[in-house]
């Protein structure tokens, strides 16, 4: 049932996943897990996260991804607010995020550190 | 969630801090606490926002109002008129010069950041593990274009039309090797992704591929279709364990959705696509080597033609590209050759990503539009240079390239501008030097490298660059005569002519290109037997200052071998003939008496 049988469906298959993305009115985190990021030790941010998350009954996705690049700044996370624009952090460590958990995601409260995005994107 | 409150972000970027954006915050924050407002609206220190030549920056939200040049002055302002009344301040807002519009929010802003993402589209966005993020962001909807709009021939037309040229070092015209693999008739065809980036420093195709697999996948196939091949190869070094185990879920879940294997979206394209681990030696990047090594035979070149594109793998046509060429592909496909070409200098479009690495502020990847400036590159998306220093030079191309100086700085960074100074694009390693590097010692560091990788099938590069290296050593240890500096271009030019593959002939550039550049820092080694920047340890003295030496008798005491004399309140005296420059007088020395000459 998986498999997708023609661009058309690729399309439709397109729509649900953002559907599904954008409907679930969730706080989404993004946890930069690249080679350089878990060099710098994005990995115990991410299960900090997702731990701290659960304990303290935040609904959110925690997600790994890929560096965005800014090895100076490692590790770096982004957060996504529902109906916000998404905030990078960076120089996170486990009492960056623990602030961020409690300023940011509770109260929409930004803190130090931020990195605006520094490019144009194409889409 | 709260009601949302006011937040002032203020840039904290190298460029704007230098302009008092520090000031500035101390300065928001008073008129606040004297209007009583400290704890309804909050001051943030940000980091670059890409804008550093309309700085400094200060962003409100809500409403993501930017204004640009604020001075500490202007914190009056914005916090009577802004915050407390809730109207902008019209003369902090950004008036575009040519068209007069008035861009007053970060994403009106957008078109003046030096950046543009486009090979790093999704890196850092999606879940690299799960296709679906992929699909959400595009991908696979270029392959679905191509497969059922187009032609082999109508998409190297749209490759060559972009203007795409090869990312990983060469810059050779992408469409036009797709065109002639196209053109090479054979039962089986090849599409191979060097995915070896052996150049020290790098590590963007690394990032790319980590942070999004899919683009490489699709790409690859894309290219598939159009040279009538259905093969697809990986080689990648043991090396990237994170980047190999995320292309193999990638390649897994696209298999498992139809978009790579057989019949391709019911399209009846066949294209499926294999991994191939190297061992990590850098002239197995070099593509004929790659594809000796793919095959199981020793990672050697051997003399081009034949091209891969003729007999590749196998003896087979063989296409050969880089990991950040292909993941071009898809954006050019969805918007277009014009889009594309739009993008970049006269020769070189699109983008390109640097890894930024040295004795810079951002140390990290970035990408910019081919002719951006050097200067744009290392002082603003860069930061400049770390602790305030000058800048000396930037060595672009890794161990195939050269350096580029102060002279260098406007130059527009592109294939053939980097040519033309004598360096090369490489792969897109970018490694700052300040005045405390010495030249002769990052031209032998470069070799230490090549050395250490010539494969050793052909005499100049095996022998020679053994040689060249021994020359440089000899200079830094103060060996070495003016005489040496001829032999040293002499040696290098052969060793360019008569080498068999890329690595040898390019390997003397950093050579030829710190003597060219640097000329006097090198005679000053072998004439006054003098380390300028103060690196080579053979070639430093230790030296009292008698002005400053007060006689506290701190450095004879601390002197492991007793270079040191002189007596109490007089001037202190080293002998350099004993003195074994461990530097321990000097750090001892509380009246900066002891220096290093
Ligand atoms: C010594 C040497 C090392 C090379 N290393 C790489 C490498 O790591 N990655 C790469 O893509 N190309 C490397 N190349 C260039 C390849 O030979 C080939 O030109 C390139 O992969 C073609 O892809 P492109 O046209 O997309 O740039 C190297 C070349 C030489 C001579
Ligand atoms: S130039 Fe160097 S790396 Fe290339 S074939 Fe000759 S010995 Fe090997
Ligand atoms: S550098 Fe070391 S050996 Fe030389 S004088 Fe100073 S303390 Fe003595
Ligand atoms: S915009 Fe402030 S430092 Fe770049």
């Amino acid at each position: 049932m998986k498999t997708i049988k023609s661009p058309a469906e690729l399309q439709k298959r397109k729509a649900e996943i953002l559907q599904r993305m954008n409907e679930k009115e969730k706080i989404r985190i993004r946890v930069h897990m690249g080679t350089s990021g878990q060099a710098s030790g994005a990995k115990v941010i991410y299960d900090f996260l997702k731990l701290e998350l659960e304990k303290r009954n935040i609904d959110a996705v925690v997600i790994s991804t890929g560096d965005m690049g800014y090895s100076y700044a490692e590790p770096t996370m982004e957060v996504t607010l529902p109906g916000e624009a998404p905030v990078v952090f960076g120089n996170v460590d486990k009492l960056k995020a623990d602030e961020i958990i409690e300023k940011y995601i509770k109260n929409g409260e930004l803190v130090d550190g931020i990195l605006p995005a520094n490019y144009r994107v194409i889409n | 969630m709260a009601k949302q409150k006011i937040q002032i972000i203020v840039c904290g970027g190298t460029s704007c801090n230098g302009n008092q954006s520090e000031l500035l915050i101390d300065n928001l924050r008073l008129e606040l606490e004297a209007n009583a407002l400290e704890n309804d609206v909050r001051v943030i220190k940000s980091g670059c926002f890409g804008l550093c030549n309309l700085g400094p920056i200060v962003k409100i939200i809500p409403g993501d109002t930017i204004y640009t040049h604020v001075k500490p002055d202007d914190a009056r302002d914005i916090v009577s008129e802004h915050v407390m009344k809730g109207r902008k301040v019209e003369r902090l807002l950004f008036t575009d010069p040519v068209t007069k519009k008035v861009l007053a929010t970060e994403r009106e802003l957008s078109s003046h950041k030096k950046q543009i993402r486009i090979v790093l589209r999704n890196c850092g966005i999606i879940d690299p593990e799960n296709i679906d993020e992929a699909i959400a962001y595009n991908a696979y909807e270029a392959l679905g274009k191509v497969l059922t709009e187009m032609k082999p021939p109508e998409v190297i037309k749209i490759v060559k039309d972009s203007g795409l040229r090869g990312r990983g070092g060469g810059g050779f015209p992408t469409g036009l090797k797709w065109e002639i693999a196209y053109k090479n008739k054979s039962d089986e065809k090849y599409v191979v992704c060097n995915a070896d980036e052996g150049d020290p420093g790098a590590f963007m195709d690394r990032s790319v591929l980590e942070g999004d697999p899919h683009a490489v996948l699709e790409a690859m196939a894309i290219c598939g279709y159009s040279i009538e091949s259905h093969k697809g190869l990986i080689y990648i070094r043991a090396e990237y364990p994170l980047a190999v185990s995320r292309l193999k879920t990638a390649i897994q879940q696209a298999r498992e959705y139809g978009l790579l294997g057989k019949n391709i979206m019911g399209t009846g394209f066949d294209f499926d696509i294999e991994i191939r681990y190297g061992a990590g030696a850098f002239v197995c990047g070099e593509e004929t080597a790659l594809i000796h090594s793919m095959e199981g035979l020793r990672g050697e070149p051997t003399v081009k033609p034949p091209f891969p594109a003729e007999s590749g793998f196998r003896g087979k046509p063989t296409n050969v590209n880089n990991v950040e060429t292909f993941a071009c592909l898809s954006p050019i496909i969805l918007k277009g050759a014009e889009w594309f070409a739009s993008i970049g200098s006269i020769k070189s479009k699109g983008t390109k990503v640097f890894a930024l690495a040295g004795k810079i502020n951002n140390v990290g990847l970035i990408e910019v539009p081919m002719g951006t400036t050097l200067r744009e590159v290392i002082f603003e998306i860069g930061g400049g240079i770390r602790y305030g220093k000058k800048f000396k030079a930037a060595q672009t191309g890794g161990p195939s390239g050269g350096c580029l100086t102060e002279k260098h700085l406007e130059t527009p960074i592109d294939f053939d501008n980097l040519i033309a100074a004598g360096s090369m694009m490489g792969s897109g390693g970018l490694i700052v030097m300040d005045e405390d590097d010495c030249m002769v010692s990052v031209a032998k560091f470069f070799l230490d490298f090549t050395v250490e990788e010539s494969c050793g099938k052909c005499a100049p590069c095996r022998i020679g660059n053994k040689r060249l290296h021994e020359l440089l050593e000899h200079i830094t240890k103060g060996k070495g005569t003016l005489a040496d500096l001829d032999r040293l271009k002499n040696m290098s030019l052969v060793i360019k002519d008569t080498s068999l593959c890329g690595l040898g002939q390019s390997s003397p550039n950093p050579v030829l290109s710190t003597l060219e550049n640097f000329r006097e820092e090198y005679e000053a080694h072998v004439t006054i037997k003098k380390c300028p920047a103060g690196k080579c340890k053979d070639l430093m003295e230790y030296f009292i200052i008698s002005a400053n030496c007060v006689g506290c008798t701190a450095c004879a005491r601390v002197c492991p071998v007793g270079a040191i004399t002189g007596e109490r309140k007089e001037p202190h005296v080293i002998n350099p003939n004993i003195c074994i420059k461990c530097g321990s007088c000097m750090e001892k020395c509380k009246f900066d008496a002891i220096i290093i000459q």
